[in-house]
């Protein structure tokens, strides 16, 4: 299947303009800021974004990466050769490494994730290393309690969201002040659709991790989303490994990534697939399907 | 799966960003619920999500006002709280909607929602006509400066689709429009709940010959309300790279506010006043001919001068105002009210300042639109008109010319709260 797309480049255009203005206030209102990096498509885009805005000058903060341990290895791998290719200092902090130390409790049972537990070592790692600004590649058109928030959004000392007292956001104006141990989160693609996001890609050409692509996988269903099998992962009894074709539509954590079922090989392929889908991408989360409120609930707690 | 042969985008209109106004329960969640609904933009498993809500609450049919609910606290409570953003696109058109709740605090939702749309939808409820809130409403897209305002007759289906029901209402709001001197204002008699002009045309009111909401705001042109006249380009950012490539490159990194920049124009520099020539428009890798409003950019001067964060290139023959002491409209945002010899921090474009408040010069009824003199403080909510003065010069223009150039924001210095936005005059 080759499919011939045509790309609305304005709206692509402002959308870029828009988050290479929100990268340059963050660079310049913030002392310590940290760039997010999950290995996902959409921090994979904001280094993209944050290149363009420097350059010729190199990213002036950091990436981090906050690592459960259940990975893919394919996005390891990805991770560290471009971090290497942008010249940016990679930090890495592992949700191992809370529970070991008693800050996080592992969950039990057949859905068990670490990526709740994410939000204890992110917050750890914000605290120790004094960052100010962590940048994210949320976007409001995910999830309904992402669509309330503002591009700089305020955290208490606590780490902590409070959607019923954000800040006012007025034109392009941001007001990045603080005091002492609080925090930002900072949104530069708030405004992309994941379309968006994709044709974006395409436009720039922007290299991804092969999961992004169909491959061969050992994969089972859940309740009708289709997760890759890792060793431990425990299974229920009616649960059957099997071999299919399968591309991820967002990369999280292996717990709960959710596979499409595809053909798609090529960006054109994927951005036609995207823009035909009839279901959201957090539709194939696992993590978002424990409750109606379970993104606010977890956002409150200091989430990404 | 499905394969799509060729995506027509087309023609390539780019963004359009819209506010809703309107009382609660005037239907402005039903009318976005029904604008993503019959667009086509609403996924499986939002659909599910919603028919659940719809079946635990009890009801028979779907609420499509359930679809933009946001948080939890307003789902306990049934309202909404706060602005949210919404975004679907048509082969036509992308958009953003600032959706704006309507309770005690609206004045601040509505003007914050409206602080970047390029158009305002004002929902009037067929049974009620123009009210006071109506007027709050439309007073607001016009302060803010939204050029372009559409009247949405709403709940058409409660009075019978009658014709001249709408025209009436529509009359009392030409008056109004008229009054304000909004610049491009449109009316459709509409039912969200039903359907009728939103998406798809109305048979009831076969009466009515213009356009579906949806079909209008594919189609506004909004490309010439850009500021294309007065070169405004307020750095945010110096880029020296230092590196053996690039040892003497001094990029100034900004977006353009106002008009367009030619290499080899000649510039000038606030504050310092000096004069220069553009040497270079970077994009990246990329050294453009010149560039418009909306783009970020890094420019580069002919001469070695000294600028920061804060600093504006602008073209000589038509320089900003400059000055310390300004008047402002004003909407006030917080608890603590604001007073005559209260100082704030003010930011505008890429600078920051503190100001002093001089003088409350009249507050605004929004209801009347009557100026109100004597006032000793504003409360949150309140719109007026202020005098201060600034510790430092800013480079300005009127907010009515240039919407980036004549905003500001004020901020406590003891919360950090953003408590005013500020237009000026
Ligand atoms: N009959 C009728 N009811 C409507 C229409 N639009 C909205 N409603 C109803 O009015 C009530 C308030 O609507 P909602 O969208 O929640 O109003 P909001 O407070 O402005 O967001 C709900 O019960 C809707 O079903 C309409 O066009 N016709």
């Amino acid at each position: 299947m080759s499919a011939k797309i045509t790309i609305n480049n304005q709206h692509l255009n402002e959308l870029e303009n828009e988050a290479i203005y929100v990268m340059r206030e963050i660079a310049a209102q913030f002392e310590k800021p940290v760039l997010l990096f999950s290995g996902g498509k959409d921090s994979i885009v904001l280094v993209h974004l944050a290149i363009k805005a420097f350059y010729p000058a190199r990213i002036p903060f950091p990436l981090m990466h906050i690592d459960t341990g259940h990975n893919f290895e394919e996005t390891l791998t990805f991770r560290d050769e471009l971090a290497q290719e942008v010249g940016a200092q990679l930090i890495v902090r592992k949700v191992q490494d809370s529970i070991d130390q008693g800050r996080a409790t592992e969950e039990k049972g057949i859905n068990a994730s670490r990526n709740k537990l994410q939000t204890v070592t992110l917050l750890d790692a914000i605290e120790e290393l004094k960052f100010d600004a962590a940048i994210g590649g949320g976007r409001r058109d995910e999830e309904k309690a992402r669509a309330k928030e503002r591009f700089f959004s305020h955290r208490d000392e606590f780490g902590q969201w409070d959607p019923k007292n954000q800040r006012p956001e007025l034109w392009n104006i941001f007001n990045g002040r603080k005091n002492m141990g609080e925090h930002f989160r900072v949104f530069p693609i708030s405004n992309w659709t994941e379309l968006d996001v994709w044709q974006y890609i395409m436009r720039e050409n922007i290299k991804l991790p092969s999961l992004y692509y169909t491959h061969h996988r050992k994969a089972f269903n859940r309740d009708g989303v289709w997760l890759a099998f890792a060793p431990f992962m425990q299974l229920k009894p009616a649960e059957k490994v099997v071999d299919i074709d399968v591309r991820c539509r967002t990369i999280g954590d292996i717990t709960c990534t959710g596979l499409t079922l595809s053909t798609a090989n090529t960006l054109e392929d994927i951005v036609s697939e995207i823009a035909a889908s009839r279901i959201t991408e957090r539709g194939g989360r696992y993590d978002d399907k424990r409750s109606e409120a379970a993104m606010e609930d977890r956002k409150r707690e200091g989430y990404f | 799966m499905k394969t799509v042969d060729t995506l027509e985008i087309e023609p390539q209109r780019g963004l359009l960003r819209f506010t809703t106004a309107g009382s609660v329960d005037d239907g402005k969640s039903t009318l976005i619920g029904r604008l993503l609904y019959d667009s086509k933009s609403i996924f499986e498993d939002q659909m599910d999500q919603l028919e659940e809500s719809c079946r635990r609450r009890g009801k028979d049919e779907i609420d499509l006002s359930l679809l933009t609910d946001g948080l939890r606290a307003e789902r306990e409570q049934g309202i909404t709280i706060d602005v949210a953003y919404r975004y679907y696109a048509t082969p036509r058109r992308k958009f953003i909607i600032a959706d704006t709740p309507g309770h005690i605090q609206y004045t601040r939702n509505m003007v914050t929602g409206a602080s970047t749309a390029n158009v305002a939808l004002i929902l009037v409820d067929a049974r009620n006509g123009v009210l006071e809130q109506t007027v709050r409403h439309t007073y607001i897209a016009w302060l803010l400066n939204i050029k372009h305002i559409v009247f949405c007759v709403n709940k058409m289906d409660l009075v019978d689709y009658d014709k001249s029901t709408f025209n009436n209402i529509r009359q009392e709001l030409d008056t109004l429009v008229l009054k304000l001197g909004v610049e491009d204002a449109h009316f459709i008699p509409i039912s969200a709940k039903m359907g009728d002009n939103v998406v798809d045309p109305s048979e009831k009111m076969f009466w009515y010959d213009g356009p579906t909401l949806l079909s209008l705001l594919e189609t506004i042109e909004i490309e010439k309300d850009w500021e294309f006249t007065s070169k405004r380009f307020p750095v945010q950012y110096v880029i020296r790279p230092q590196n053996d490539a690039f040892h003497d490159y001094r990029g100034y990194a900004g977006r353009i506010s106002g008009g367009v920049f030619h290499k080899g124009d000649e510039v000038l520099v606030l504050p310092s006043q000096l004069k220069s020539r553009i040497k270079t428009i970077d994009q990246y890798k990329t050294s453009l001919p010149e560039a418009g409003f909306g783009e970020s950019v890094n420019i580069t001067l002919e001469d070695d001068i000294d600028i920061s964060r804060g600093d504006m290139i602008v073209c000589s023959e038509n320089p900003p105002l400059i000055g310390q002491e300004i008047t402002m409209m004003v909407c006030w945002f917080n608890e603590r009210p604001l007073q005559p010899r209260n100082k704030y921090i003010i930011r505008h474009t890429s600078s920051e300042a503190k100001c002093v408040i001089r003088q409350i010069e009249y507050k605004v009824n929004i209801n009347t639109l009557e100026q109100e003199n004597d006032c000793q403080q504003l409360k949150m909510n309140d719109i007026a008109c202020i005098s201060i003065k600034t510790t430092k010069p800013l480079f300005f223009d009127e907010y009515r010319k240039n919407t980036i150039t004549g905003s500001v924001i004020l901020i406590d210095e003891a919360t950090n709260e953003t408590v005013a936005a500020g237009m000026i005059i």
